[in-house]
């Protein structure tokens, strides 16, 4: 009995040895990691652009794997925190076996992150950063494959302008991203001729009825906020308490269903609510029906804003990987090569469209939406109506 | 009913609300003279001369036609200051430390709340509630979140503080300061490993988002209505009955009598028989209540919480309790009030008085420069001193 059991304990011990020795002996990894916010008020959009990211990596990774080379997700959580996106990215450069960075949602957090790549010449692709710096530091290593802020806050203010919009009321959240957009749409506001009552910056979130007072006494035509929907949908919601019947326009931190479910018909009262955005919802272009299909089917929710970017920066990390590991002769190339060959890119089919990068890693041509709410049911919120289309180049 | 009338003490129901009539019209005079005064004598600058091109009326007219709004805005988080600072300043009163994790006390009032809410939400209990109904859903709220939050102050009390009790004075500071992050990260875990969401959102139903209005002035080309909507009227009205309550139970019953017996003396207390560690629990349990409603009538006011709701709310009524005098009651009511309306009218009228240079946003560098102030010419703050009895 004593002897069966010690031949089977061989047995056992002599399988796991072999089979560890398997796994180590396997193909060379190849991490390409992702950066957003996981956690905290910003991770119903984070969450999605790693998941993005990982549909992607399951789907075409096939290449890769033929050339013999394991290829992993390695997500890490900045917490829409500049500190814990640079904690992260010193973590994720010390890591060898990382070649690529889909990342960032908040520009904040992406700038200070991408001087840390930059440092070591490490790939970043990101799917949902606008601020203008992302890319006029011109670091070879920085890509992204959306619009910019300067231009977003020129969309929102023509939009205005088209809609007969003669005075309004500027907030922001002193943030890089929204007094970003807020003083281009103020520069691009002037220009067309309307009169900007007020300028104000704001970290609050629960209490407006003190930044209100000077809007409801303006009573301007409009009311555009720069910044997220956390605190802009409350804001809202408190104007159209205190009587405010104008328009509400914001930018693509509004776009959560999250949103609606704060503010619900108050958004759609009055002269309505619009916001412009680099992220059309993920059934706008033509290529990604598959995507929401897949998407549905293995998360089982439908994708939020900016999913099928992470989807295509992901898809971008890794046709670059590859093209640099077969220039290298099939081997694990350096991130050097991978970064030059993002780079080198040219009419790179995605499903949010066909990119090519300028010299500073702006698309040629990306695309601007502007969007109305129609409903104040969260559930619908995929469904509220494009108003308008623009495909702007980024400007010189 | 005559025995009953005889034993309740009527003085100490009415001078409650007295003095909270007595604060709230004082400082909204006050703060309307002198703005009104810096209006006049800015009307005749540069910057009455730019509120006139851009909107066409003079800056006296235009401060004079908002008062009304602003006072009552400021009041209305005036009073939600006072109720957490309550909190502060009984625990205060009791062990003379500064019980940090009431914010957090707070917050977790306000989830209990608002997720009761958002589950009788979910059952479509609330869509079809006659307004009747909706206000019973409400206060069952309040009630559940005044609940969950007294259990947990006491709790905190007998884990974190009532070891401590005699190790030197930074020590509970610091333990109730890690409490305080506890909870929030515990609130962040519960909620993500629960609903999967960060923000949670007071679901709309029966009629607290109306809007009475009360008066409409005409203001160059528009028109400036004046009103108060139905949750704000419950926020006041809420926090006057629990400040009445609180003030009859400490000043006119045997309970409030140890409760300041106490807060003399813990030694010579428990030499006439009172029950010192029981009486402490019951002063965290009464904090813990307040806080608790005042977290539901906050999340009803401002619509959208998250984990980290309790912090600048239990900043600034930690504030409102130093400005007021800490340990002393009167002095938490009067500090509420003065900072919430200090805030809002400076955050209401910086603006236009400095031509947009430093707007609302540098609302709170007047509020606290105010505190710094009083705190310079009366460290004791505006009631310490004239008022012995602390609670």
């Amino acid at each position: 009995m004593t002897r069966r059991l010690i031949v089977v304990l061989t047995l056992v011990i002599a399988a796991c040895v072999v089979f560890s020795g398997s796994v180590m002996a396997a193909d060379q990894v190849i991490k390409i990691a992702t950066q957003s916010p996981l956690s905290g008020d910003q991770s119903v959009v984070g969450v999605d652009i790693k998941r993005g990211a990982e549909l992607a990596l399951e789907q075409l990774s096939g290449p890769l794997t033929k050339m013999g080379f394991k290829v992993e997700l390695a997500p890490f959580d900045d917490q829409a925190n500049p500190d814990t996106g640079v904690a992260n990215a010193k973590r994720i450069v010390a890591d060898p076996a990382i070649l690529a960075v889909v990342g960032h949602y908040n520009s904040g957090v992406q700038i200070p992150s991408s001087e840390v790549y930059h440092t070591s010449g490490l790939a970043n692709v990101s799917p949902a950063n606008t601020n203008p710096k992302v890319t006029t530091r011109g670091y070879l290593e920085v890509n992204r494959i959306v619009g910019r802020d300067d231009v977003q806050g020129v969309v929102g203010a023509d939009f205005a302008a088209g809609k007969n919009v003669k005075s309004v009321f500027v907030v922001h959240d002193k943030t890089a991203y929204g007094q970003g957009i807020a003083e281009f749409f103020k520069k691009r506001a002037a220009e067309k001729g309307m009169k900007v009552l007020g300028f104000e910056g704001t970290e609050e979130k629960a209490n407006f009825d003190a930044l209100l007072s000077p809007i409801i006494a303006g009573n301007p035509d409009a009311v555009y906020f720069g910044g997220m929907y956390s605190q802009a949908a409350v804001m809202f919601k408190q104007a159209r308490e205190k009587g405010y019947m104008g328009m509400f326009i914001s930018d693509d931190g509004f776009d959560s269903s999250d949103a609606v479910k704060i503010a619900g018909q108050t958004l759609l009262d009055g002269a309505g609510t619009f916001y412009s955005t680099v992220s059309g919802p993920a059934n706008i272009y033509p290529g990604t029906a598959k995507f929401v299909a897949d998407f549905k089917a293995k998360f089982n929710a439908a994708p939020q804003p900016f999913a099928a970017q992470g989807y295509d920066s992901m898809a971008i990390c890794l046709k670059a990987i590859e093209a640099a590991a077969k220039a290298n002769g099939n081997k694990l190339p350096t991130r050097q090569a991978v970064a030059k060959q993002i780079r080198a890119l040219k009419e790179f089919k995605g499903i949010t469209g066909t990119f090519t990068f300028n010299e500073i890693g702006d698309p040629t041509v990306a695309k601007y939406f502007v969007i109305q709410v129609t409903s104040a049911d969260p559930t619908k919120w995929n469904d509220n109506p494009v108003v308008q289309t623009l495909d702007i180049a980024p400007p010189k | 009913m005559k025995s009953f009338s005889k034993t309740l003490n009527m003085q100490e129901l009415i001078r409650p609300l007295g003095q909270m009539a007595f604060f709230s019209i004082g400082t909204t005079l006050l703060l309307s003279i002198l703005t009104l005064l810096l209006a006049w004598i800015l009307d005749r600058t540069i910057v009455g001369q730019t509120l006139l091109d851009r909107l066409n009326v003079s800056l006296f007219t235009y401060t004079l036609v908002n008062l009304p709004q602003v006072a009552l805005d400021g009041l209305t988080i005036g009073f939600v200051y006072a109720a957490i600072a309550l909190g502060y300043t009984m625990v205060y009163g009791v062990l003379e430390f500064i019980n940090f994790a009431h914010s957090e006390i707070f917050a977790v009032g306000a989830f209990v709340g608002v997720e009761l809410l958002i589950a009788l939400d979910h059952f479509g209990v609330l869509k079809g509630a006659s307004l009747g109904w909706a206000y019973v859903y409400l206060i069952a709220a309040i009630f559940a979140g005044m609940v969950a939050a007294g259990a947990l102050a006491v709790t905190v009390e007998r884990i974190a503080y009532r070891p401590l009790r005699h190790a030197s004075r930074l020590v509970p500071l610091i333990s109730a300061i890690g409490v305080s992050f506890l909870l929030q990260d515990v609130i962040r875990l519960v909620e993500s490993l629960t609903t999967g969401q960060f923000n949670r959102i007071f679901p709309t139903f029966g009629n607290f988002d109306r809007r009475l209005l009360l008066g409409k002035m005409s203001l160059g080309a528009t028109n400036i209505t004046f009103g108060v909507s139905v949750k704000s009227i419950i926020v006041i009205v809420s926090a006057v009955l629990m400040l009445m309550a609180l003030n009859y139970l400490v000043n006119a019953t045997k309970v409030g009598k140890a409760i300041r017996a106490v807060a003399q003396d813990h030694p010579t207390a428990s030499l006439m028989g009172i029950d010192v560690n029981r009486i402490i629990s019951l002063t965290f349990l009464v904090g813990g209540l307040l806080g608790g409603a005042a977290g539901v009538l906050y999340a009803l006011k401002f619509t959208r919480i998250d984990a980290f709701v309790g912090f600048f709310p239990g900043l600034k009524a930690f504030t409102a309790a130093v400005l007021g005098g800490i340990g002393n009651m009167t002095g938490a009511l009067l500090g509420g009030i003065v900072l919430g309306m200090l805030e809002t009218y400076a955050g209401s009228y910086m603006g236009v008085f400095t031509m947009g240079a430093a707007g609302t946003e540098y609302k709170d560098i007047f509020a606290f420069s105010i505190l710094i102030l009083v705190l310079i010419f009366r460290p004791q703050g505006l009631m310490g001193a004239s008022v012995a009895q602390k609670a």
